[in-house]
């Protein structure tokens, strides 16, 4: 499903350039639950930020479910995005106000889709993480993981191939976490490819495979002994 | 193209709608800009018009280049006579003055008693005893100031004045004072300064009209001239130049040529009394087309800055936007939807407080011309924006509108999705 070699990125900060990814080689298959792990500044955010096409690499090779994504205009990176991924962020990134069903609907707007099948897929996925009845409410009358259910039901409104998610049970207490991280194991059990960056351990330990990242390489890459979620959402 | 299909998407103005009203604050802010402006323009220039309208119906009746001469007394010493002597204009002037002036289009000389001289005529019909002004006068007096008769009857004309005929044409409140309510006066005779009067027309009063009132009545000048024994005198001269002369040379020939009939000294500025009222009336509309043109600018500069206070505004917007916007393009949102978006509200924005400000505008016209209606001494009529003037500030609040929101749309757009989402 992804596949990317090589890939390079440095920032420029003055006249120095800082040098963040340093030839990742990585290769997920369909239906993946990776998690990300390596500690602050190693680039985690810098790598799903390039899968997910809001930063562009330097230099290396990357393919999307077979496709070559090079030279990126903003408007391609946009419909790819559209079509092909969806987001998950540590602060939800919820629009607010916008209420959890137009929210949700947002992503298909931009896909071009009518009203009502807008409203009808939106409230379908909502229902898939448990917050059918709370459609109407704004984000400040959600609760953190309420927020971050909302948030997956926008990023999988809009059937994306990929899930990438950024330490998204980051600002959630332990419970929460747990909550979420069932409902991406769900998702992932129904066969969506995700990724899943994240700080912690017992986190890591629930999805399938766990990528390590140290001064811009991959230092550790191995498969876990997943830890099921028991979902009751 | 893309973003064209987004205009006229109803889910894009819905998009609109719902940024525009949940942004309430700053949604009031800058409607209040432009509908300031909007408002500004609609009520001045509404009221440039009421007053231009106003001008015209009080001139309405008259001439545009007429004017009034009378006379008053010498100042200068001239051809041994002394000063303080008044010139007697007689109608033997009227041909004098046809001929050297041949700008004149038409003249009419008149006299009258309750107005500039001698006690005002005791009119009475039946037992009603009345007094009102009365005036000697030619048929082409209606030529110069236009007397609108009622149904049925008619002005002075030709005949009446070469049979000297006891014929009279009163006012619409004489009418009402002396005869009752369902009687025709028109054949009836009244009774002025004892010789009885056939009544051949009623004028119809123009509130407007200034110089003469609802009870005047008019008779022959040469019945006049017998009933009071005024003899070849004249009172004053009306005087209505062709259209394409100029009133003033018109004026000051006249002057001059009845200076030399009456031995005043050509330098004598107060031996002739006149009103222009052609020259008066330039001046008025020169101050209704000033004031337009003042509403105008005044309108304009007002629009343009409540615009331009859209601009700023939707600019802090878009940077307090600068995550959501990061949100909607990591969704899907491209740079040309972003852009439109901007600018669409923008538009929306100028043209709602536009419209907003054309209404209130209008309904302030509206009052105004509620209290002013009935106002027939100030001149003020019927104050409207001419439409083409509505549509086309709101062709220009649109323009403004889209050229002042592509600046906020770019900088939207100019900052990498990326790093607006980083954006705190
Ligand atoms: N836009 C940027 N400009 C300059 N430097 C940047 C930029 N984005 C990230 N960096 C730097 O690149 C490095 C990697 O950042 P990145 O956000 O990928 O780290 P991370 O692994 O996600 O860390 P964290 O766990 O704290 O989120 C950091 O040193 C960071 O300071
Ligand atoms: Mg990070």
């Amino acid at each position: 499903m992804i596949q990317i070699n090589n890939l390079h990125k440095s920032y420029k900060i003055g006249s120095n350039s800082l040098h963040v990814l340093k030839g990742i080689d990585l290769k997920i298959d369909e239906g993946e639950l990776v998690a990300i792990m390596g500690s602050s500044g190693s680039g985690k955010s810098t790598l799903l930020n390039i899968l997910g096409m809001l930063d562009i690499a330097d230099d290396g090779k990357y393919l999307l479910d077979n496709v070559l994504i090079q030279d990126l205009t903003e408007t391609t990176a946009a419909n790819y995005r559209n079509r092909f991924l969806g987001f998950v962020f540590q602060s939800f990134n919820l629009i607010n106000y916008k209420n959890a069903l137009e929210n949700v609907a947002l992503p298909l707007y931009y896909q071009g889709l009518g009203r009502k099948i807008r409203q009808q897929k939106a409230l379908e996925y909502l229902e898939k993480v448990g917050l059918k009845d709370w459609a109407t409410h704004l984000p400040s009358e959600l609760s953190g993981g309420q927020k971050q259910r909302v948030a997956i039901a926008r990023a999988m409104a809009s059937q994306p191939k990929v899930l990438l998610a950024d330490e998204p049970t980051g600002a959630l207490d332990s419970n929460t976490s747990n909550e979420v991280m069932g409902l991406i194991q769900k998702i992932n059990e129904e066969g969506k490819t995700i990724l899943v960056v994240t700080h912690e351990i017992e986190i890591a330990h629930m999805c399938k495979r766990i990528v390590t990242l140290k001064d811009g390489v991959i230092v550790e890459d191995k498969k876990t002994n997943q830890t099921l979620i028991d979902t009751n959402v | 193209m893309n973003s064209l299909k987004t205009i006229f998407d109803y889910d894009t103005w819905q998009e609109i709608f719902g940024s525009v009203a949940k942004n309430k604050t700053r949604t009031v802010i800058t409607v209040i800009g432009v509908l300031w402006g909007i408002f500004i323009y609609i009520t001045l220039s509404g009221s440039a018009k009421g007053l231009d309208n106003g001008f015209d119906r009080e001139f309405e009746d008259m001439a545009m280049n007429s004017m009034f001469v009378w006379p008053q007394s010498t100042s200068i010493p001239h051809a041994g006579f002394k000063i303080g002597r008044s010139p007697r204009l007689t109608v033997q002037n009227v041909e004098t003055l046809k001929q050297q002036v041949p700008e004149i289009q038409y003249i009419a000389p008149r006299n009258a008693r309750g107005v500039r001289s001698g006690p005002p005529a005791s009119v009475v019909y039946r037992d009603i005893l009345r007094t009102y002004n009365i005036y000697g006068d030619y048929p082409e007096y209606s030529s110069i100031s236009t007397k609108k008769i009622y149904k049925g009857g008619r002005f002075i004309n030709n005949a009446d004045i070469k049979n000297k005929r006891k014929v009279c044409v009163i006012g619409e409140r004489t009418q009402k004072e002396l005869f009752e309510e369902d009687e025709s006066p028109i054949g009836k005779f009244i009774r002025i300064d004892n010789v009885y009067f056939q009544v051949i027309g009623v004028h119809k009063f123009n509130p407007g009209g200034g110089f003469e009132t609802d009870g005047d009545i008019f008779i022959p000048f040469e019945t006049f001239r017998n009933l009071y024994n005024t003899g070849d005198k004249v009172n004053w001269f009306v005087i209505a130049a062709y259209e394409d002369a100029d009133v003033i040379a018109v004026e000051k020939k006249v002057k001059e040529v009845l200076k030399r009939i009456h031995k005043v000294s050509p330098d004598d500025e107060r031996a002739f009394g006149s009103f222009n009222l052609g020259e008066v009336f330039n001046r008025i509309t020169g101050f209704a087309d000033g004031m337009t043109f003042l509403s105008l600018v005044v309108g304009l500069a007002t629009i343009i800055a409540g615009v331009i206070g859209i601009g700023n505004i939707l600019l802090i917007s878009v940077k307090e936007r600068t995550k959501e916007l990061g949100v909607r393009r990591a969704l899907g949102a491209t740079p040309g939807e972003v852009r439109v978006q901007i600018v669409l509200e923008s538009v929306f924005l100028t043209l709602i407080s536009g419209i907003m400000g054309i209404v209130l505008g209008a309904f302030v016209l509206a009052i105004i011309n509620f209290f002013t209606q009935d106002l027939s001494d100030f001149p003020y009529t019927n104050p409207t924006v001419p439409i083409p003037l509505v549509i086309g500030a709101l062709i220009i609040m649109t323009v403004l509108g889209t050229l002042i929101g592509l600046i906020p749309a770019q900088r939207a757009v100019s900052i990498k999705p990326i790093d607006a989402l980083r954006e705190e």
